[in-house]
This record gives C-alpha cells, structure tokens and sequence, in this order.
C-alpha cells in the first residue's frame, strides 16, 4: 500500500448488523481524536451526515451481512468506490445473527418470508400485518450473505463486535500504509 | 440317459436377460418343445448365465452338438437375441429344421468382434453352467482344483502359481493378489479370516453380480482355495442386497457344496475345514472400501478407518483377514489349473490375464465383456462395442469414455488407442476401478458428466471425515455454477482447489478419488468449463448476474 | 520397554512403542491442531487436522491414528499442509452453523481455537446453514445439534469410558447427526447416567450443561485421559 501524502479518505457503512461493532468503534474514545488527525471521514452514520457514498474512498469499515436490497446496492457501489474495503465484525465476515433466517430457506414460502411472518404476523400484539411501502422499507433478499460473497474484500476484522483495541490494531498500521498482522487470538477469534 | 441330446438351447436367464423377459421365454420355450412329442427328448434347455449382449436379451444360444454329450462343438451355436416368448415355437422350429426362425435381425452372428474378441477365463463357465446346479458345474470342472490342491499341494505352493500369475486385485486398486496372500499367510499363528467383496457399488457395474449370478461355484472355489493358501477357516461374502438373484443362487451354491462335503469339516477327505457364510450389506457404496466392509460384517457403522493397519494384519475381530474381489477369486481356479505362468502370458507387463467390463452408455452392443489386459480401448469401445449407434467418424461418435466410476476419469477420444491397464489408466488422470466402462456420445456435457459423480459422492460419503463430507458438498455447488453457467473464473480456481485437497486429505478412497471425474474432465475438456464462466468485463457496473443469484 | 526413534520437521524424537505419531509430534514440541484426537479415546482419524507428511512416500497421515514407528520421518508444517488445515477449519464452519457470539462455548471452544490457529479470518466456502435440532430433554444438559462437528468425542467417551453407549451417529455424508439412543430424545434415553463426561469432552458448544449461558461452558476436556491412564494403572484412593 503507498503511503497517502494527504489524509487517508475514511468511511464506515452499516448494513444489516445490530451497529454494536459501530459502538465498539466509538469506544476508540480518545484515541477517535488521534484517527480524526490522520483521516477524512467522508461517510458514516456515527460520523457524517452525508447520505450518499462518495468517490474515491481509501478505506471503509463496513459492518453488518448482506440482508436487503439496500446493502446490496451501497455493498456494489462502495466497492467501486472505495479502495480497501473491510468487512467489520462478525455479521459482515459470516453473516452471524441476521443470517440465521437462512436456516429457513428451504422452508415454505422460504426464508424471507418465514421471518416476515414470524415477525409481523405471529408475534403481533395487535395490527398483524406486513410491512409494505415500496421505495421506503427495502425488499429483503431470499438469502443473507457475508460481505465477501457479494463483492470483493480486503481485509476481514473479525468479532462480535471487534474490541476497540482489536480495531485500532487492524486501523493503525493501514495510516501507516502497512497491512495489520491479522493473527492470534487477539485479532481473529470469532465472537 | 434315453436319447442322446441333439440340441441344447441355453437360456440367459441373469439379471439382464431377466429383466427382459426371460423367464416367461423359458418357460413358453419348455411348453413348445413338449409339444414335439417324440423329438421333444433331443432337445435341452437349460438356464444359464450371461451370454455377454445383455442390452438385446432375453437371449438364448442354440448348440448343435454332433450327438456327443453337451459340449457344443464350435462353429455350431446359433445366438438369439429379442426374443418373446410368443416366437418359442418358431424358434425350436428353427433350432429343429422344421420351420422358419424367429426375424433374421435377432440372428445374433457367433463371429462378430463382440464375441470373436473376447477371452473368457473368469467367464469360462458364464453362459455355459447351469448357476443352480452343482452337479453341471462338477461335470464342468468346478472343485477339480480345490480337491487337487488339497491332495497334492501346500499352502505356500499354491500361493506361489498365484505369485507366479501376476493377478492383481480387481476390486479397483490393482494390488497384487499373491504378496496380499503372503502378507495374511505370514502373519503370526491364529485364527485368520478370507472375505470376498462382492459390494460392487459402481454405477454401471455388473461383473461381479454376473459372476455370482452365472457361475457361483467358481467363486466358491477360488475362495477355498484363497482360504486354504492363507489359513483360514472362515469365510464370508459380502453381497449388497440389491442384488436378491445372485444372492439366492450364491446361499443355493453354498448349500449345494456343503452337501456334497465341498464345503465345512475335512473338505474332500482332506484335513481342511472352512465355513463360509453370506452377509448382506446394504447398498452402501462405501461398504465397498475394505475396513468400511470389515466393520459392516461385525455389526458395526459401515464406515472406514485409517489404515495402516491393514486388514491382511489387522482385519476381522483385529484378525490377518484376507480380503479379495469376486473377480479376482474367480480367477483362482483357473490360474491353479492352467498354472501361473500359463496366466501371465495373457495380458502385459504390468497387469496379467484378462479384464471383465460392463459395457454400457452410447455404445452399440452393451454387455459383458472379458478382454486380454493391454487390449485397446479402441477395440472395447469400437469393434467390440460398435461405437455410438448411427455415429460415423474415426472414434465413431464417441467423446470420451469413462472408467472407474465415480472414482475414475473420463478418457477423451482421442486417447482411445490406449491399452486397458493399471498403469495406462492412472496415467490419463483415471482408474481402472472394478470394470465399469461408460462410453460417452458427443453430445455428453462434461461438467454434467462430473457433477453426475459428484452428486454420486455426497450422497454415499460416509460422512466420517471432514474433507469428504463437506468437501463434496461444495465441490457439487461449484459445480453447479458450471452447469447453470453462472460459474467464475475464480469459482475454476477454488473447484481446482478444493479437489485438491478433498482428494489429498480425505480418510479413504471415496473421498480421495471423488475428485477425480471432475480433475479428468478439466483436464481434457476445460474449454467446456471456461466457456461457463460469464465474462466479468459484462457485469459492470451493478453486477447483473450477482443481483440474480443474491435476489434469488 | 523397547523405543522408536524417529524425526519430526527434522528433530530427533525418541517415544515408547506403541506411541502414536501424535505423541512423537508432542515430544518434539510442535504444535499440532487436533479436533478429533483426545487422549484417553481411541483414536478415529476424522478431523483430518493432524494430518503429516511422511518425508519417504510424500503419503499424508493423520498423525493421531498412525503409530510411530523406527526410522520414520514426518513434516508437520509443510505449505500445503497448512493450506488443506485452514481449508478444513473452512469447512467446518461452513457445514454446521456456528455464531460464536451467543454460544456457550465462546472463548472456550476447540474449534474457535482451532480458528485461530490456522489463520481463519473468514470461510471461503459458502455456508450451508443447515437446519437442525436441538435437544433439551434431558435434565440437565443439552445438545445443540448446530454447533456439532461429528467428531465423535461424545460417541466414544460414552461408550469406551462411561460404558453406557448412549450416542452414535446416524444417517450418511452431510446428513449425519449425532443420535442418542434409538435416535430418541437424549432425556427419554435410559441408559445415561448423567454423568457428564459427554458434555467434558465435547470440544464445541454442542453438548452444554443448562445452566450455564454465553461463554460460560467449562469443560474438563482431560477428564477421558485421566480416567484411561488411572484405570489402566490402578491409580484409585481406597480409603
Ligand atoms: C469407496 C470404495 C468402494 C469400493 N468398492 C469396492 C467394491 O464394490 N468391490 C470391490 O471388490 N472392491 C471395492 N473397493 C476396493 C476394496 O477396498 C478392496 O481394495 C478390494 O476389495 C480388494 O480386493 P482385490 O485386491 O481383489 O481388488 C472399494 C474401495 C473404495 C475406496
Ligand atoms: S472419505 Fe468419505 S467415505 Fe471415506 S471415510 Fe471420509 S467421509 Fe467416509
Ligand atoms: S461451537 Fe465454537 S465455533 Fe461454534 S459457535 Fe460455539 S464457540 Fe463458535
Ligand atoms: S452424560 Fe454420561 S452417560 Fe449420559 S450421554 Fe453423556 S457420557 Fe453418556
Ligand atoms: S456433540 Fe460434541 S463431542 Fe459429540 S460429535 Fe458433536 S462436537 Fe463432537
Ligand atoms: S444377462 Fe443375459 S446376456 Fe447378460
Ligand atoms: S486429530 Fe487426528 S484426524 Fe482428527
């Protein structure tokens, strides 16, 4: 990797993950002020306001599985748009909780609309009744899928979530224009 | 015997010819001849076993004998194939020079390169016996040897004409049957076991069922004689139960040599003893791999184990355990009376004797055939075989054969001048296996062939080791890809990858060879698998394809 | 006591007769992942983790079910070892359904360490997300069918140790299951003593006790070992 002259151009998606590898980022504390020194956060939920992914990214944390057809269209396009892409924490990595609905997709009706029923109809208090707005809630996929089987990945950051320490270790090299270590107990075990 | 018979219709009346209707033939072929009245005396008719065109049964050979007993003399026989019992009368007319025969196109001719080319050793007695009747197979030499060897011979000498003979096991992986007998003979003093592997799992296999089937008394012999080279004074066969015919004839065969004290205590008035008993498995392919097979006959999980130990030092109830292919032991007889060298003048260097395949696939004449190790797969597959029915061309129409089953290859057409054996086989990335030849048209797609095999393999994988269990799992989802089109570049990769290491890490040969037809096939028709993966230049922007596969 | 001497990764080990080329990878120090293998069990040869290269044939074996022998000489560290162990460590996760973050046995868990070991950052193989069971009957433990990895730990320790043969393996190929009794309810099955050496074993969060949750299991996985060696050297406290 060569080193940046300016600063590096930071991003952080959330697809379908519970944004607790989000939270084990902010609990970075301090040493956020230390990162904000070195990148530009061009695009996050926890960090920016901008609502559409920019060109020309350097790095993206992207958190969460593959579930609807909105991470699927912000997975394909910050590939295009981003040079090293992460997949960050262990629903991005395998899929973990929100694929679990897959266990249903040879069911009936299949996964998605095991869980849909499950959620909406079955479990309702009152009102039972699926969600439906076109254009406002997106379409869930028939499968859930790590990042990596959708597009290609760079690097992977295991944990649910990755501690803080655990992602400063994968970030810090990476502003240095080194590739992290990915080894150990410290850096890989799942969970 | 009141007349001399003048005429002999032998009637298949195995598997194949069964299932065509052979046993209503026989029985309208009895019902014409009583209506002969006083000509009905010269006219036999037997049951017997194979007569090798099993694809146009029921069929039956009609033998002229010149009024000296029941050898047909050669040149004599008449082969019909494609018969109902509605022709039984035109045929004994015929058979009788009374009448007009059945239509001339079920006129089989003796001389045809089907027939002509083939060299029945195992087979000698297949078509010929009667596979239900002991005293037919003593009139034709069964037991002959196992008397003589108990009279004249030790141990060490007969294990020494089956060194001498070359034989190499034909359950598939070619191990040289006298060292294995060796290896059990010298093991230290105990009980020790033979078992015949009669599991024959192959997709388009039937050798040994035909064996079984046709001849059974050979193979109880061979066994005898395999039990009294190595010390053992138990036996068991190990048939898989898809096969209720040759089982029955088997346990009638067993009966019948007990009862005539060929089999149990002091054989023949010798001192040896030897118990043999059926087992039937059930139908498990991998019952077929030897420790899979011991365990299955104590009672356990069919499943394999790590060897060493082998089972020639650690078999049954961790006794030496002598474990040969019906084929193999069928071959025994034979090689005890003609002698070991007469043997390993047949076949080449490598691999003695001859060869028994199962024909079958886009190939004219299906059917049994027993050929002399080293012949082409040229001769099998065209002039025996008559190549792709209505093809032209040099390899008349044909695009690759394939061997070994789910475990061999695909050998393409223009390897076909190879000579059948060991060697030559495993160097085209195939396998001998037990003799199952398949031969493929041109219109055969080779990632269907593979995943056909592959698909095979997940669902007879044992499921004990890892690389086999969910290797073949995902090597089948990959292929998937190929079939559907929908495959990679890097799906080529990783499907290259993993039968790799599926083939090298596995625990036993199903999973170590289940890679194979895929290996085989990419390495002579890759251009097939290439032109399945989509081009990646027409997927961008937004992935066209993958939002097919994702939103599926 | 007669003695073998052989070479792993090129160092000299001396081990007893009748040890395994597992424990003359341990006499040398090197580490070696197992799944399968646990001292005190006999060993399977399933996991295929511990697979060696003999250096004369080229041939792999796994070192846990292979004795050692005189004069031979294993790699335990070739490149293409590694990369058939991390392709299996793949495989395994990518067979069964494995979410270490509410698994009992996270932090505690062979397979997760196994992980670890072999460089797994992520399963190149899809998932499978197989559909299974798990059993609650009995009272006191429970056994999550997602997390099995068919090892047979469980099979063994039940019937080799304990005597009571509860479990087998039932079905073919990717369909295999781990059954207890006639394929009944592990609760309804009469022969279990509770004793719990199942759940001691079990290298996974498949067979847990009850009350324990997230990252609580402890498993005293040498309990097999103990057991065999003091049984087979009459190491027991009369008093
Ligand atoms: C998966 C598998 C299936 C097998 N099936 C058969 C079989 O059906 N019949 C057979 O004779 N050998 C079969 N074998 C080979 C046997 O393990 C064994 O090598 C053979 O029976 C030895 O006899 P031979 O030396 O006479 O060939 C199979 C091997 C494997 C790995
Ligand atoms: S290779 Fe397949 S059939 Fe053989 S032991 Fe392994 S799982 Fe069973
Ligand atoms: S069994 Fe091990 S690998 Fe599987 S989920 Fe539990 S901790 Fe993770
Ligand atoms: S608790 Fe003991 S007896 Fe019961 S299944 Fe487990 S090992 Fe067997
Ligand atoms: S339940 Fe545990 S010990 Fe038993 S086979 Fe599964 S992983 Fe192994
Ligand atoms: S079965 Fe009748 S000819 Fe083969
Ligand atoms: S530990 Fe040796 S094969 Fe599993």
């Amino acid at each position: 990797m060569t080193i940046p002259s300016t600063k590096l151009r930071f991003a952080t998606v959330w697809l379908a993950g519970c944004s607790g590898c989000h939270m084990s980022f902010l609990d970075l504390d301090e040493w956020l002020f230390e990162l904000a020194e070195h990148v530009d956060v061009v695009f996050s939920p926890v960090a920016s306001d901008l609502k559409t992914y920019p060109e020309q990214v350097d790095v993206c944390l992207v958190e969460g599985a593959v579930a609807n057809v909105d991470n699927l269209e912000l997975a394909l396009q910050l590939r295009q748009r981003t040079r090293l892409v992460i997949s960050f924490g262990d629903c991005a990595v395998t899929g973990n909780v929100p694929a679990l609905r897959n266990l249903w997709a040879d069911v009936d009706g299949g996964s998605r609309q095991s869980v849909l029923d499950r959620s909406y109809l079955e479990l309702a208090d009152t009102g039972a009744q699926h969600p439906h707005a076109p254009g406002i809630v997106p379409e869930l996929l028939e499968r859930v899928r790590p990042l990596h089987e959708v597009i290609p990945v760079d690097l992977y950051l295991p944990g649910c979530p990755p501690s803080a320490e655990r992602i400063r270790a994968a970030i810090e090299p990476l502003l240095r224009g080194e590739t992290p270590a990915m080894e150990g107990t410290a850096m890989l075990q799942f969970g | 015997m009141a007349a001399t018979p003048q005429l002999q219709l032998r009637c298949c009346a195995a598997s194949g010819c069964r299932s065509a209707g052979s046993e209503a033939l026989q029985a309208a072929l009895l019902a014409a001849r009583d209506q002969l009245g006083g000509a009905a005396d010269a006219v036999t008719i037997k049951p017997v076993g194979c007569l090798r065109l099993c694809g146009r049964g029921p069929l039956v050979a009609v033998d002229r004998s010149g009024g000296d007993g029941q050898e047909p003399s050669a040149g004599s026989t008449e082969l019909y194939a494609e018969l109902t019992p509605e022709q039984a009368p035109a045929l004994l007319a015929a058979a009788t020079g009374l009448g007009e025969g059945p239509a001339a196109a079920q006129r089989l001719d003796p001389a045809h390169p089907f027939f002509a080319l083939q060299k029945p050793v195992v087979l000698e007695g297949c078509g010929v016996v009667n596979p239900e009747s002991i005293d037919d197979a003593l009139a034709h030499g069964s037991y002959a040897q196992l008397k003589r060897v108990l009279l004249e011979c030790s141990p060490e000498q007969v294990r020494d004409q089956v060194k001498r003979s070359g034989l190499r096991g034909r359950g598939g992986a070619g191990y040289p049957t006298g060292l294995k007998w060796d290896t059990v003979a010298l093991q230290p003093p105990g009980p020790r076991y033979v078992v015949c592997n009669a599991d024959e799992g192959d997709p388009g296999a039937f050798m040994d069922r035909s064996v079984l089937e046709s001849d059974p008394h050979r193979l109880i012999e061979g066994m005898a004689i395999a039990a009294y080279a190595v010390g053992a004074e138990q036996g068991y066969v190990y048939v898989r139960a898809e096969y209720p015919l040759a089982i029955e004839r088997l346990r009638l065969a067993l009966r019948q040599a007990r009862g005539k004290g060929l089999l149990g205590g002091g054989i023949a008035g010798s001192s040896f003893n030897l118990r043999l008993e059926v087992r039937v498995g059930a139908g498990a392919y991998v019952c077929g791999e030897e420790t899979a097979l011991l365990a299955s006959i104590q009672g356990q999980r069919g499943t394999p184990r790590p060897r060493p130990p082998y089972p020639a030092q650690k078999g049954l109830w961790d006794a030496p355990t002598l474990i040969n292919n019906v084929e193999t032991l069928a071959s025994i007889p034979v090689i005890l009376r003609e002698g070991g060298d007469w043997y390993a003048s047949i076949g080449t260097e490598g691999s003695k004797g001859t060869k028994v395949f199962a024909l079958s696939g886009a190939v004219a004449n299906t059917g049994l055939v027993e050929v002399p190790m080293g012949t082409s797969l040229r001769t099998v597959v065209q002039t025996i075989g008559g190549g792709v029915p209505g093809a032209e061309g040099p390899d008349g129409g044909v695009k690759a054969v394939q061997t070994g089953g789910p475990s061999g290859g695909c050998i393409p057409a223009h390897l076909l001048d190879t000579p059948v054996d060991y060697e030559s086989l495993k160097a085209l990335g195939s396998m001998m296996g037990s003799g199952g030849l398949v031969v493929m048209g041109e219109t055969t797609a080779m990632p269907e062939v593979a995943r056909h095999f592959m698909r095979f393999s997940v669902n007879e994988s044992c499921g004990k080791c890892v690389p086999c269990r969910a290797g073949t799992v995902q090597l089948l989802q990959l292929l998937d890809r190929f079939v559907e089109r929908r495959a990679t570049l890097a799906d080529l990769e990783r499907l290259e990858e993993l039968c790799t290491m599926v083939g090298a890490t596995s625990l036993c040969g199903l999973g170590q060879a289940a890679p194979n037809p895929v290996l085989s096939t990419l390495r002579y028709f890759r251009q097939e698998y290439q032109a399945a993966c989509r081009d990646p230049d027409q997927c961008e922007p937004l992935d066209a394809c993958l939002l097919q596969e994702v939103t599926r | 006591m007669s003695v073998h001497t052989l070479t792993v990764d090129g160092v000299e080990v001396a081990v007893p007769e009748g040890a395994s080329l597992l424990d003359a990878v341990r006499a040398a120090g090197v580490e070696l992942p197992t799944l399968c293998h646990l001292d005190g069990l006999s060993p399977v040869g399933a996991c295929r983790l511990c697979l060696v290269e003999m250096e004369s044939s080229g041939h792999l074996q796994p070192a846990c079910a292979t004795a050692a022998g005189e004069g031979m000489a294993v790699l335990t560290q070739t490149p293409q070892l590694q990369h058939y162990r991390r392709m299996a460590v793949e495989l395994f996760f990518a067979e069964g359904n494995h979410v270490c973050a509410f698994c009992v046995a996270n932090g505690n868990c062979e397979l997760q360490d196994v992980a670890v070991a072999v460089g797994m950052d992520h399963s190149r193989f899809p998932y499978q997300y197989p559909n299974r069971r798990v059993d609650a009957s009995h009272p006191q433990f429970a056994i999550d069918h997602h997390r099995c990895i068919l090892c047979t730990r469980c099979v063994r320790v039940c019937d080799e140790i304990e005597g009571a043969h509860v479990w087998d393996v039932a079905n073919r190929g990717s369909e295999c299951s781990i059954i207890a009794g006639l394929d009944q309810p592990w609760g309804e099955v009469q022969a279990c003593t509770s004793c719990g050496k199942c759940v001691d074993v079990c290298p996974t969060g498949a067979i847990f006790r009850k009350d324990d949750t997230t990252g609580e299991k402890e498993a005293n996985r040498e309990r097999a070992g103990l057991l065999r060696s003091a049984r087979e050297h009459h190491q027991w406290q009369n008093q």
